[in-house]
C-alpha cells in the first residue's frame, strides 16, 4: 500500500504505534490469566484466546494482557483477573464467552460483571 | 482494518556476535515452540540488533514485562516458552538481573554520552518499516517534500552546522549546494557504508539497527539537490547489513517512498544497493566511485569534485551513513536544536568505536567538544587493570597517537588536526603503559601499507619503506640515522600522494616521532624496549626464588627451560622465541622480563 499523502502516513504511524504500545506505553487495564497446569486443563487457553481476539478485532488500545500460575482456586479455574486503576476484580469458570462479555463490559464499557467473580 | 495484536513481544538479537553464537538456531527453536504450543499468533518474535549484552548472547527481551534472557540454548528457549509465555513463570535460571554490562558492543548510556543517532537501534525492529515510521520514520521526508522547498532544505542542513561525519568534516550543506547548482538532469547521491577501519564499527550498527534512517537522509539529500538516484557502497564484510539494507529498500518501496511520484508530489527518487569487494581505499570518494562505475577503486586527482563532476562525470554528493541519518532529526527538530549540541564549529553527536586497554570498549555515542579525557575516564571507565593512561589514537590507521598531556583537548576536528591526528569516521583506540609506541606504529604502517592501491609512489613505496624501517628498529637493528629517514619519508609521502589514504598513511609515524621520540631513541640506541613489547629486545629470566616445579619448563613451546624439580630453573636464551608463555603460567612470579 504505497504512502500518498501525510494523512496516509500519520495513519500508518498510530498503527504501528498501537501495536507497540506493549513494549513502551504503560496499560491503563491489566487482564491476568491463570495459566497453572489446572487453569490450562480447565481452558485457560481458550479463555487467554478469546480474550486476544476481543481486542484484536476492535483494536482497544492500553490492554495488557500477561499470564500467571495457580493460585489455589482450581475448582474455579480458568481464573481471569482484570486489574483498572487500584481496583482488581477476579472472575472464575471463564469460558471463551464469558471472556469476551468481560473485555466488552468490564474492561471497555467499565462495570464489573458481578455474577461470575470470585469474591475472596 | 484491526492492527494484529499480540500480548507479548520477543525482541531477539540478531547481530553478528550473537548469530555467530547461535542465535538462528535460537530463533527456530522459539518459532518451534510456539508453534508447538499454539502461541504463535499471540506472541510477536522481532528479530532486532544488539539488546546490549552480546557478550552474554545469543540473547532476547520479552515484554511486556521486560526480562531479559541470557546464554540461550535451543533447550532453554524452549523451556521459557513452556514456564514463561505459557505460564506466566518467569525462568529466573535464565534472566538477567545485574545492573553492571560490561565489554558490550552498545550500552547503556553513560553519563556524558547523548544517544541521538543510536537512539532507535536495538529499540525498534530493523526489517519492519512500520516500527521507523511510528518512530516519526519518513515525516522529515514529508515535511520536505510538503513544506520546504530544495533551497530552503540546503539551508536547513547549513544552518544545522552539520559536518561531514566520514572524517573531513567538510560542510554537508555546501556539499550539497555545490550538487544543487549543477545545471542538470541527472545527478547521484551515494552512501557511503564501506566503514574499513579496523576496529571501527560504527556505521555497521546503524545500518543494521536502524536502515530507513540512511534512506531518509538519502531521499531528503536527492530532493535538495535535484537527483533521482542514489547508491548504498557497503562493504561486503558486512552481510547482516546488506541484508538488512535489501529488506529496507524493497519495504520503502511498497510503501511508496522509493520510485516514482513520491508522496504524490511528483518526486521520484530510487536507491541501490552496491557492495564493495574488500579493498580499503574504496571507502576513499573518488575510488568508491570507480569501484560503482565498474572500474579498478582507484583514486583520481581533485578537483573537480564530485559535487561537479562525480559518478559517470555527473554531479554527486557522497555522504557517510553516519551524516546520513542525522538528517531527518535536523529536519524534524530543527536546525538550531542540532546547533545547539557540540561546540563552535562543530555541532551535533559523534559515534565512535572505543578499542583498546579501556574498563568498557564498544559503541558510544558524545556530543562533540567532548574531551579526550572524558571519554577514556568518564564513559569508558578508565584504564584496566588499575595501569596508567599512555596514548589514545583517533580515527583509525591513519590517525596519530595523542599522550597523556593533551586530555583536556576537545574532541573535533580542528584540535585534533592540530596534534596531528584526524577525527576520521570515529575510531579511538586507548593504550596503556604496557604499549610500545614504535610497534603500534609499524603496526598501522603494515595495515596501510598493505591497503595502498599502489596508484602513486610515494605512497605505494614510502609506506613500504617506513614499514621496513619500523620493522628493523623494532628487532634491534635500528641505526641512528633512521629517525631522520623515517621524518623524511613521512614528510614526502603526506606531500606526494593523491588521496585521503597515503596523505594520512604517515600520520601514527609523525605524530609517535613527536610524542613518543625517547622510545624510538631506546630502541636504535640502547637496543631496549622501555613498554617491554618488541620480542627482540627483551629477555626473560627466572629468578633464584624459583622452587623448580617444572610448570614453565613444560609449557616452553621452544624446549628453551631446563632444570631439575625442586631447583632453579633456567633459560636457554639462544633457544627462547620471548613468547612470554613461562611468565604467564609461573604461580610463583618466579620469572622477569628485561
Amino acid at each position: 500500500m504505497p504512502v500518498k499523502s501525510l494523512a496516509d502516513l500519520q495513519k500508518i504511524k498510530a498503527e504501528a504505534l498501537a501495536k507497540r504500545q506493549i513494549r513502551t506505553a504503560t496499560a491503563h487495564a491489566q487482564i491476568t490469566v491463570a495459566m497453572g497446569t489446572c487453569g490450562i486443563a480447565a481452558g485457560a487457553r481458550e479463555a487467554m484466546k478469546a480474550i486476544l481476539d476481543a481486542i484484536e478485532k476492535d483494536a482497544i488500545p492500553g490492554i495488557l494482557v500477561t499470564q500467571t500460575g495457580c493460585i489455589g482456586l482450581c475448582e474455579f479455574e480458568p481464573i481471569v483477573d482484570v486489574q483498572i486503576g487500584g481496583e482488581k476484580i477476579t472472575y472464575g469458570k471463564v469460558t471463551p464467552e464469558r471472556a469476551r462479555a468481560i473485555v466488552a463490559e468490564h474492561v471497555v464499557g467499565g462495570k464489573p460483571i458481578q455474577e461470575w467473580q470470585i469474591v475472596r | 482494518m484491526p492492527t494484529e495484536f499480540y500480548r507479548s513481544h520477543i525482541l531477539l538479537c540478531n547481530d553478528a556476535e550473537c548469530l555467530a553464537k547461535g542465535a538462528q538456531e535460537i530463533e527456530d527453536a522459539l518459532v518451534a515452540a510456539l508453534d508447538a504450543n499454539g502461541l504463535r499468533d499471540e506472541v510477536n518474535v522481532l528479530e532486532t540488533s544488539r539488546l546490549g549484552h552480546c557478550a552474554t548472547g545469543p540473547e532476547m527481551v520479552v515484554y511486556p514485562e521486560g526480562i531479559t534472557y541470557i546464554h540461550l540454548t535451543p533447550d532453554a528457549v524452549t523451556e521459557i516458552v513452556n514456564e514463561h509465555l505459557l505460564k506466566g513463570r518467569i525462568v529466573k535460571k535464565y534472566q538477567f538481573t545485574g545492573e553492571a554490562r560490561k565489554d558490550e558492543e552498545l550500552r547503556a548510556p553513560a553519563a556524558k554520552e547523548m544517544r541521538i543517532i543510536m537512539a532507535r537501534c536495538g529499540v525498534i525492529d530493523p526489517d519492519n518499516i512500520e516500527e521507523y515510521i511510528a518512530e516519526d520514520g519518513y515525516a522529515a521526508l514529508a515535511k520536505c517534500l510538503t513544506e520546504l522547498t530544495p533551497r530552503q532544505v540546503i539551508d536547513t542542513v547549513l544552518k544545522s552546522g552539520l559536518r561531514g561525519r566520514g572524517g573531513a568534516g567538510f560542510p554537508a550543506g555546501k556539499k550539497w549546494e555545490f550538487a544543487a547548482d549543477q545545471k542538470t538532469d541527472t545527478k547521484f547521491v551515494i552512501c557511503n557504508a564501506d566503514e574499513g577501519d579496523p576496529g571501527a564499527f560504527m556505521n555497521r550498527r546503524v545500518l543494521e539497527g536502524d536502515p530507513h534512517a540512511v534512506l531518509e537522509g538519502m531521499l531528503i539529500a536527492g530532493y535538495a539537490i535535484g537527483a533521482h538516484q542514489g547508491y548504498i557502497y557497503c562493504r561486503a564484510e558486512y552481510p547482516i547489513a546488506v541484508r538488512t539494507i535489501r529488506i529496507a529498500i524493497r519495504q520503502a518501496r511498497e510503501f511508496g517512498f522509493l520510485g516514482k511520484n513520491i508522496l504524490d508530489r511528483g518526486f521520484d527518487f530510487d536507491v541501490e544497493l552496491r557492495i564493495g569487494a574488500g579493498a580499503f581505499v574504496c571507502g576513499e570518494e573518488t575510488a568508491l566511485m570507480a569501484s560503482i562505475e565498474g572500474k579498478r577503486g582507484e583514486p583520481r586527482p581533485r578537483p573537480p569534485f564530485p559535487a561537479v563532476a562525480g559518478l559517470w562525470g555527473k554531479p554527486t554528493i557522497i555522504n557517510n551513513v553516519e551524516t546520513l541519518a542525522n538528517i531527518r532529526n535536523i529536519i524534524n527538530r530543527g536546525p538550531e536544536w542540532f546547533a545547539s549540541i557540540g561546540n563552535e564549529k562543530n555541532k551535533g553527536t559523534k559515534t565512535f568505536t572505543l578499542a583498546g586497554d579501556v574498563v568498557r570498549t564498544g559503541l558510544i555515542e558524545v556530543p562533540l567538544g567532548i574531551t579526550l579525557g572524558e571519554v577514556v575516564f568518564d564513559v569508558a571507565g578508565g584504564i584496566k587493570h588499575g595501569k596508567k593512561f599512555k596514548a589514545i589514537q583517533t580515527g583509525g590507521p591513519m590517525g596519530g597517537c595523542i599522550p597523556e598531556q593533551f586530555l583536556e583537548t576537545p574532541i573535533d576536528y580542528e584540535n585534533l588536526a592540530a596534534l596531528g591526528s584526524i577525527m576520521g569516521s570515529g575510531g579511538l583506540v586507548v593504550m596503556d603503559e604496557d604499549t610500545c609506541m614504535v610497534d603500534i606504529a609499524r603496526f598501522f604502517m603494515d595495515f596501510t601499507q598493505d591497503e595502498s592501491c599502489g596508484k602513486c609512489v610515494p605512497c605505494r613505496i614510502g609506506t613500504r619503506r617506513i614499514l621496513e624501517i619500523l620493522e628493523r628498529i623494532c628487532a634491534g637493528e635500528g641505526e641512528e640515522s633512521d629517525i631522520e629517514r623515517l621524518e623524511q619519508l613521512s614528510k614526502s609521502i603526506v606531500a606526494g600522494s593523491l588521496c585521503g589514504l597515503g596523505q594520512g598513511a604517515p600520520n601514527p609515524v609523525i605524530t609517535t616521532l613527536k610524542y613518543f621520540r625517547a622510545e624510538y631513541e631506546a630502541h636504535i640506541k640502547d637496543k631496549k624496549c622501555p613498554a617491554k613489547v618488541c620480542k627482540k629486545l627483551i629477555t626473560y629470566r627466572i629468578l633464584d626464588t624459583c622452587p623448580g616445579c617444572m610448570v614453565c619448563a613444560r609449557n616452553c613451546p621452544s624446549k628453551a627451560i631446563t632444570g631439575e624439580r625442586q631447583k632453579v630453573h633456567w633459560i636457554n636464551p639462544d633457544l627462547c622465541e620471548s613468547c612470554g608463555i613461562c611468565m604467564s603460567v609461573c604461580k610463583f612470579d618466579a620469572i622477569v622480563v628485561e
